[in-house]
């Protein structure tokens, strides 16, 4: 297939290499400062942000108009997390006055997104009447959306006029053969088409409607989940293309995939991406893409910070019981922003985190820093840490994802997260703590430190038998910051001009 | 010379706004068709349309009981994978 890459459209400041950015700042680096200031306040845009900004999503979108290999219509179960689950469909209405309450209880609340659990641009009555609605009573509120983008070219004009500011396509290849092994049918002018001809018409349209909407100033991110042996060696070109076309952002996801989730990767053994694959097909990707590095696949149903989800506390029976004065929330709302447009502000202003003690007086660096990383002999570190809200304060046990930082003289930069299960949940019901255990640290065997702000005993030897070291000294210290005063300590040690010791082979 | 759906429907409206005659229901515990209503898209479409775009298979059947989508034909899943993982799961 023919895909023209229009070169008209402005290319952002050259991507710095992977290895070398040395911005904490990560993937907003080489942005223009017109989109970071588009961005600053969405968490899912916005690493800096995520900290500090919740988002929502509304599930009014039931209907699809494709299937897709990862994905199983049937599913609706309250312990699963990832795209396409739900608890609770919502009628528009339904959506607004839950739109409300949330950012009525949850001041920080800044996005609001309809994200499924079928395509929302298949349900376009339900979709932009909820967006109609909340453009003119929740002016404070950025709406964005996110498609497979079927339907995408018919919609662009509907999506400008709620000043839609931010749209993300799902585009998992731009190869139709790579599609027909992902994408078996879709549903095009009143029929099912299947299989080459199905991909070749939706990857024509996600493209056209990436191009109509980068034409338009609207912000477009791109997801693409990663499926070993199916487009892994595929996504770079897939990264290149959407870059040219204006996408400001490449999300590459794994893919997850298991028999009880009844989707076809998961009944016929695809498996999901190790860690260390996803890692570095996103560096392959970034030195032609701003790569996010902390997305939480998070459920078309999700209310609150990334990584947590409040959705339980705004059920429809206590939505309903919410008596909400939303004049009255805007102005704390107002508040609650400018106070943390300060400590981001402030937080920019300190730098990318220190490579230098802190006790050290600094340069001040107002832009993101793209520096080389200084002559520091030292090599870069793994490490996971357990945080809530950009501080080590997790137990250990209670950890259900750990943040991935690789610290270097350039400073600490997010990689990742990996999602565990809490390997003390306090009751019988979660399976054998001892096997959570192993599998969390299998899940973390490449990083050489475990930031926490508790452990106990036994998982302590673990993982230092596992070569990975934890450290409990820096509870409730930010996060990157922890991570750099760590790094400087095993520099110091001598540990950083020979190899990683102790590590199990994996 | 109507579609029936049946238990196997997860309730999505997919099909609901492209029936020519307005004979689906938003009903529970699942959605149905107004059997005097349903021509089978006959005179309207070539194929039926909700059992184009119905995810489910097996959900909608015809007058004989048969289902437009039988099981594999849209997942791509042989029935008989399905059936071992069902029981592999349970048994956990």
């Amino acid at each position: 297939m023919d895909l023209p890459v229009n070169e008209s459209f402005p290319r952002a400041a050259a991507g710095c290499g992977a290895g070398s950015c040395g911005a904490t700042a990560g993937q907003i680096d080489g942005l223009t400062d017109a989109i970071r200031a588009r961005i600053e306040d969405h968490p899912c845009y916005s690493e800096d942000a995520h900290h500090y900004f919740a988002r929502m999503h509304v599930a009014v979108a039931p209907a699809c108009n494709i299937q897709c290999h990862y994905c199983n219509r049937k599913y609706d179960c309250a312990n699963e997390s990832r795209p396409g689950v739900v608890s609770e469909l919502l009628t528009p209405d339904q959506a607004v006055r839950k739109t409300l309450a949330v950012a009525a209880r949850i001041p920080q609340m800044s996005v609001l997104g309809i994200a499924g659990p079928g395509d929302p641009l298949a349900n376009p009555e339900r979709t932009f009447e909820t967006f109609r609605q909340l453009a003119q009573k929740a002016p404070d509120i950025k709406l964005c959306v996110s498609t497979n983008g079927l339907m995408l070219p018919r919609h662009v004009e509907e999506l400008c006029r709620y000043h839609i500011d931010h749209v993300t396509i799902t585009i998992n290849c731009v190869d139709p053969d790579v599609g027909a092994r992902i994408h078996p049918w879709i549903f095009w002018q009143n029929r099912r088409v299947y299989g080459r001809q199905a991909a070749a018409i939706l990857v024509e349209q996600q493209q056209l409607g990436l191009e109509m909407l980068s034409a338009r100033g609207i912000l477009v991110k791109v997801n693409s989940v990663l499926i070993p042996g199916v487009n892994d060696a595929h996504l770079p070109e897939v990264s290149r293309i959407v870059k040219a076309k204006g996408a400001f952002l490449h999300n590459v996801m794994p893919l997850i995939a298991r028999p009880e989730h009844g989707t076809f990767y998961g009944l016929m053994g695809q498996r999901s991406p190790r860690p260390a694959e996803l890692q570095a097909l996103q560096d392959a990707c970034a030195g032609d893409m701003k790569m996010m590095r902390h997305c939480r696949q998070c459920r078309a149903d999700a209310v609150g910070l990334l990584g947590e989800d409040r959705g339980a506390e705004f059920t429809l029976d206590r939505i309903e019981a919410m008596d909400v004065d939303y004049e009255a929330a805007m102005v704390v709302r107002q508040e609650v922003r400018t106070e943390i447009a300060a400590r981001l502000a402030a937080k920019r202003a300190r730098g990318p985190s220190p490579a230098v003690s802190r006790a050290n007086p600094q340069v001040v660096h107002f832009q993101p820093r793209v520096t080389k990383a200084a002559a520091t002999a030292g090599r870069p570190v793994l490490m996971a840490v357990a945080a809530r809200g950009g501080v080590v304060a997790v137990h250990f046990g209670h950890a259900r994802e750990f943040l991935i930082y690789e610290a270097s003289a350039a400073g600490a930069r997010l990689i990742g997260h990996r999602r565990v299960e809490s390997y003390c949940a306090g009751d019988e019901s979660c399976g054998d703590a001892d096997s959570a255990l192993t599998r969390t640290i299998e899940a973390l065997v490449d990083c050489e430190v475990l930031l926490c702000a508790r452990i106990g005993y036994e998982p302590w030897g673990r993982l230092e038998a596992a070569g990975i070291q934890p450290n409990g000294e820096h509870a409730m210290e930010a996060v990157e910051e922890a991570v750099m005063a760590v790094w400087q300590q095993m520099l110091a040690a001598g540990k950083l001009t020979v190899p990683r010791s102790g590590a199990r082979r994996a | 010379m109507a579609f029936t759906i049946i238990a196997s429907c997860v309730n999505c409206w997919a099909c609901l706004p492209l029936c020519p005659n307005q004979a689906i229901q938003a009903a529970q515990p699942h959605f149905g068709i107004k059997a005097e209503r349903c021509t089978e898209c006959a005179g309207d479409f070539a194929a039926a349309q909700c059992a184009s775009i119905c995810p489910i298979e097996g959900a909608i059947i015809d007058g004989l009981g048969k289902a437009l989508n039988p099981p594999g034909s849209l997942t791509g899943v042989p029935p008989e994978r399905w059936a071992l993982t069902q029981a592999e799961v349970a048994a956990r």
